[in-house]
């Protein structure tokens, strides 16, 4: 151990690494541990959902097709939904949070660590509940049949007359189970980041990354308790005759629409958000400067969490609200875009002047920019009200939202992960694997998602299972098909890479990046404690600070 | 007869209607503005990466660390608001011309009712009860005849979306929604529901026939003629249970369920848009409707070689 300015770093080798019994695993309550978990489990179940999307664009390459039949692909687009979002990107963003939150406040594990481990098996047992409907659960057809009513299950389907067996409640139950989950691990970010930081990080100096998942777990608190009341409704609906959504005893549909979006909308922040934070701490690091305009970005945050509460109905566009609504919801979503291009703006103006190192990390950075671009612009066109009466439920919103979750949020997902690896095994991922992961994503994205934005524009609508030759749709459809060829290859260089690295990757060292946050003051892997004694911090970049005695950031903040 | 021209591509850019004609207009202005803003960013964001990639040598020495500049921040939050305002102005306008329009007050009001999985067509003014394929008058400079459709649903939620006519609306169960066509060129325009509504959602596809004013009133009173035909096989339909289902005017068949098969004949396909509706295909319908459309909620009714035949040559005769 030694003494670098006023923050003692860890040197010795490493006392907590990624071995350890199976028990070890399970009755974990160390927030490294579950963050890895958290982190892993949301690949497995990204790769299952993957492969339901093969299935899909499979069924979809050519018109009039009969590979797959209709009840089953309504199953494929119900799971692959719902297990994207809840089982992908709702986990991804815990186990960013678990891992990175108390490393880079200087804390020695969250505050409550055994909340966070209950909150991480009620996660999984949620997405293993839905998958079981696959074996246990009970539809029109007969036994083994997953949900089919959508991932935002309008009502009345999900009701008892369209909707019978268990097939539904399995859905209702499962998202009921991994919202407890995502509740407990944002009452524990935030009660984290108020009462742990370390000594001298007032919230001014708080991490980009950390402010950002502050206010995604704020907008969880406030998300997810209208969609488990919604889906309390729903079971009470089909279990003990009440009629909230009941149509045929005078529920209201329009109801759980808008229950199911005043938590929808907000997820597609909460979703977007942690990628947001990914690239705050990346680009900066590999453009060699400060964030531009941190406190900009900080109010943008903030500012998107507030808007972002009030655009629900933007979804509900073709239910026929009158005009004055219409028109409330158009400024309201509209008005999103400008927090959300300052933030476009500031990371592009860290780059400008900087000297940008391409490492994969950077790289997928830099994809995310032009793609997220692409993907707000296409949000802006579905705001326009009229547009989205053509638009909505159209394979235009499937490409737009796919633009924002895959070449958005993944895009900066796989750079945080190529970015923290080497903090989290000790081993670096490779470089060239890295490049042809990214550059194979990056074809298959584009060949996918492009054309399926013209799809939409051609009239085709989402969800369905065929379509007739003659319509204009085959092209678009069979390109898209195509890029899951190359997206398919991506991940598998992926994985590849992640098998080969913890076993021959290049040692990491503490801080292969030359980075500035606290979780690259201590050794690759830190060990359990984290910090063998408390640092302490003067600016936002403490170690910066360190490495540069002759010109500290604390001097100008 | 240029009312028989199908308009297969339902490309939203090729409006044929008031309505569709409007959202277009705002379509471009607004695809206008985000293509510049993409042009302007996306070539900033591209000088960016290309002229401060890090040079091979002076690696070691950090660039200048700028921390960012409230003048800077002001003017990139203005500008977008102003954006912003003039797109929202802009829109309001739209969605104004659209949804305030009133129907004068001899203008044709359509019923159409969403079932799993087909539409249920009504001209109450007319007394006229169709499925699947609308028929309208096509609206000249001369004598325009803007439609207004009354949307309303039977079970779960549908969407009402012909690309080329409107945008979509959708029918929702226990509620009333309006909205409303007026095709300026004859022809057949596709649409689909748009709205998840179950199994066969992909085939409850939709047909808008529009035709000259003449045309239209022979389809008129051609759909008023009474039903009723002096056919041996009207009796076995009568006997068996499809009229549990499916009306035939004038007479004991007033099922509500199904589609209304008084004029069978006189439409293009079967199984909300399916298939064509040949003579060979009425008869694979019949005798099992789950091969061509499967889950559909009309079952294999079992019918003997007999039955078939008689049950297919009266409905042939449903003109």
């Amino acid at each position: 151990m030694e003494t670098v300015g006023h923050i003692e770093v860890t040197r010795t080798e490493a006392d907590w690494t990624l071995t350890g019994s199976l028990h070890e695993w399970l009755v974990t309550v160390d927030h490294k541990r579950l963050g890895l978990m958290y982190v892993v489990s949301a690949l497995v179940f990204m790769v299952i959902g993957g492969v339901l999307a093969i299935v899909m664009r499979a069924q979809l390459a050519v018109p009039d097709n009969t590979l797959v039949p209709p009840d089953v692909f309504n199953r494929l687009f119900t799971m692959h939904g719902t297990t994207m979002v809840f089982l992908v990107g709702m986990p991804f963003l815990a186990g960013l949070a678990n891992y990175l939150v108390p490393l880079m406040i200087g804390a020695r594990d969250m505050a409550f660590p055994r909340l966070n481990a209950f909150g991480y098996w009620i996660f999984v047992f949620g997405g293993l509940l839905l998958y079981f409907s696959y074996i246990g659960g009970e539809g029109m057809a007969g036994h083994g049949t997953a949900p089919d009513v959508g991932w935002f299950a309008y009502s009345p389907l999900t009701e008892h007359p369209f909707s019978r067996g268990t097939s539904t409640d399995y859905w209702i139950l499962s998202i009921t189970l991994t919202g407890i989950g995502s509740i407990s691990s944002a009452i524990n970010v935030i009660a984290t980041t108020l009462s742990m930081r370390c000594k001298g990080m007032t919230l001014a100096r708080m991490p980009l990354f950390v402010w950002l998942l502050v206010v995604v777990s704020g907008m969880i608190l406030v998300a997810i308790p209208p969609l488990t009341a919604a889906q309390v409704m729903l079971l009470l609906d089909r279990y003990l005759g009440a009629h909230f959504f009941d149509t045929q005893a005078g529920g209201s549909a329009v109801l759980w629409q808008h229950f199911f979006w005043i938590f929808g909308h907000p997820e597609v922040y909460i979703l977007m958000l942690p990628g947001f934070a990914c690239a705050s701490e990346i680009i900066p690091v590999f453009s060699r400067k400060p964030m531009f305009g941190r406190a900009a970005m900080v109010g943008a945050t903030v500012s998107i969490g507030f808007i972002g509460l009030g655009v629900w109905a933007h979804h509900m566009f073709t239910i026929g609200m009158p005009p004055a609504a219409n028109t409330f919801f158009v400024a309201s979503t509209m008005l999103v875009a400008v927090p959300t291009g300052v933030k476009i703006f500031n990371w592009i103006a860290t780059m400008y002047g900087g000297k940008i190192w391409f490492a994969t990390p950077m790289l997928f950075c830099v994809g995310f920019l032009f793609q997220f671009l692409i993907a707000g612009l296409t949000g802006v066109m579905l705001a326009a009200a009229p547009f989205d009466w053509q638009l909505s439920d159209s394979y235009f919103v499937v490409a737009h939202f796919h633009y924002v979750l895959l070449g958005g949020l993944l895009f900066t997902l796989f750079a945080g992960i190529y970015y923290w690896f080497p903090k989290a095994t000790g081993r670096m991922l490779d470089e060239t694997l890295g490049r042809w992961h990214f550059w194979l994503l990056v074809i298959g994205f584009h060949l996918t998602f492009d054309t399926l934005h013209f799809a939409g524009i051609l009239g085709m609508p989402r969800r369905i299972y065929t379509y007739a030759a003659g319509r204009g749709w085959e092209g678009v459809n069979l390109v898209a098909s195509m890029g899951v060829v190359f997206q398919t290859a991506a991940i598998l260089c992926f994985i590849w890479n992640v098998v080969r690295s913890l076993e021959h990757g290049k040692e990491a060292g503490n801080d292969p990046w030359d980075a500035w946050t606290l979780e690259w003051a201590t050794s690759s892997p830190p060990p359990e404690y984290n910090f063998a004694k408390l640092p302490e911090v003067r600016s936002s970049r403490p170690l910066w600070d360190i490495k540069h005695p002759a010109d500290p950031d604390w001097k100008y903040e | 007869m240029s009312s028989d021209v199908l308009h297969a591509v339902t490309n939203i850019f090729r409006p044929a209607s008031t309505p569709a004609q409007s959202i277009y207009t705002l379509s471009m202005l607004v695809l206008a503005v985000c293509g510049a803003i993409f042009l302007t960013v996306a070539g900033v964001l591209t000088y960016t990466i290309v002229r401060f990639r890090r040079p091979s040598f002076d690696i070691d020495r950090e660039p200048p660390q700028v921390y960012g500049s409230n003048q800077i921040e002001i003017a990139w939050t203005v500008i977008p608001v102003l954006i912003v305002i003039v797109l929202t102005m802009a829109t309001a306008r739209v969605i104004s011309e659209v949804q305030n329009r009133r129907p004068s007050a001899d203008a044709m009001s359509i019923t159409v009712v969403g079932h799993q999985w087909w539409w249920e067509i009504r001209y109450p003014a007319l007394g006229v009860v169709t499925a699947n394929e609308l028929h309208v008058p096509v609206s000249a400079p001369a004598r325009p005849r803007p439609v207004f459709l009354r949307l309303e649903s039977v079970d779960v939620a549908h969407s009402f979306w012909v690309p080329q006519l409107a945008g979509k609306t959708d029918l929702i169960p226990n509620r009333s929604n309006t909205m409303w066509i007026e095709p300026k060129v004859e022809g057949v325009f596709l649409g689909n529901c748009a709205e998840f509504c179950g199994m066969q959602h992909a085939n409850m596809l939709l047909r808008v026939i529009v035709e000259s004013a003449d045309e239209f009133s022979k389809w008129v009173s051609l759909q008023r003629q009474n039903a009723r035909r002096d056919h041996p096989g009207e009796q076995i339909f009568l006997s068996l249970s499809c009229i549990n289902c499916h009306a035939v005017g004038g007479t004991a068949a007033a099922g509500l369920f199904g589609p209304d098969l008084s004029h069978l004949m006189s439409r293009q396909t079967l199984g909300a848009g399916v298939i064509p509706n040949t003579p060979a295909n009425l008869r694979r319908w019949i005798r099992d409707p789950q091969v061509m459309k499967p889950g559909n909620l009309m079952p294999n009714m079992q019918l003997s070689d007999r039955e078939l035949d008689q049950v297919h040559s009266y409905l042939l005769s449903l003109r």
